[in-house]
């Protein structure tokens, strides 16, 4: 991928993402991160990565977003307007903020993680479509000698195949706060 | 050329702004949002390091599934989380974490 690109992308994600953390009116903030969302999405899609860039957009900027915006509206969260900043908070958040950087480029470039890029690690798709054997369906395997990358069928794969148990937990998660979710909004009734 | 540092970076520098926002912003529905930011940024560094650790020449599809499955927790956590603070909205008729100081001893 370009560099550029990929600079375009970083500046996306990372721009908006200051713009959620200081617009004072929340409907921007929301629509803000839902810009944000695209942009890491759209990295996602550098890094080979089309299934999970496809629920980034799906779950993050389609439901997730939907729901803020709902409630923001339902509510109606007037912008903060005129109220005085907490400013021992941003002070140490800031400073929190900064130092986590400094610290992730430290480690970051002190370990030899920097080095690889994808055109030192490029993927063997028709060399894996042999290797990894019977264990696959035959679908992975010809689109794999096709040259395409099937995706969305190797996180099927890995899903189903080591942690389908995770996977009813998960759906269990799902349930229990539905449930949960009806039982808070319950407007209780009011004493006698 | 872009390397797996970069990802880091920008994933470290996502999570260190949702960072601040969680400590500096009052509004609890912004506070939320900036948790979803920190979600995400955990999210592109497990998908870099699933892409540049190539098992049989493709990436690392176990990091994928953790992602899938975060995803899956996070959109949950949202739902139950603004159901909360409707119910906290109703009876506080107010959206700042300022207004929620009853456990303050």
């Amino acid at each position: 991928m370009p560099s550029l690109l990929f600079y375009l992308l970083a500046l996306i994600t990372l721009g908006f993402g200051f713009m959620v953390v200081t617009g004072r009116n929340p409907v921007t903030c929301a629509l803000s991160l839902a810009a944000s969302f695209v942009g890491l999405a759209a990295l996602f899609l550098s890094l080979d990565a089309y299934f999970i860039a496809t629920i980034q957009i799906l779950v993050y900027a389609g439901a997730v977003m939907v729901l803020f915006l709902f409630i923001i509206m339902l509510l109606d969260i007037k912008a903060e307007e005129g109220k005085k900043l907490n400013l021992p908070a941003i002070v140490s958040g800031v400073l929190l903020a900064v130092l986590l950087t400094l610290q992730i480029f430290a480690v970051v470039s002190g370990t030899g993680l920097a080095g690889k890029s994808p055109e030192n690690t490029p993927l063997a798709l028709t060399e894996a479509a042999g290797k990894i054997g019977k264990a696959a369906l035959p679908t992975i395997t010809n689109d794999l000698k096709a040259g395409t990358l099937p995706d969305a069928k190797l996180i099927g794969f890995t899903l189903f195949d080591q942690y389908g148990f995770h996977l009813q937990v998960v759906g269990l998660l799902l349930l229990v706060g539905t449930i949960g979710v009806v039982v808070l909004s319950k407007r209780e009734r009011s004493a006698p | 050329m872009i390397t797996l540092g970069h990802y880091l970076v920008v994933s470290g520098m996502l999570f260190a702004l949702g960072l601040a926002g969680v400590i500096a912003r009052r509004n609890i529905i912004i506070v939320y949002m900036c948790l979803e930011m920190m979600l995400s940024a955990a999210n592109l560094a497990l998908v870099g390091f699933s892409r540049f650790h190539l098992v049989h020449g493709l990436p690392d599809y176990t990091a994928q599934s953790l992602v899938f499955f975060t995803i899956t927790v996070a959109a949950a956590e949202v739902a139950v989380g603004l159901a909360i603070i409707v119910a906290l909205f109703r009876s506080k008729q107010s959206v700042d974490v300022e207004s929620v100081t009853k456990l303050q001893g």
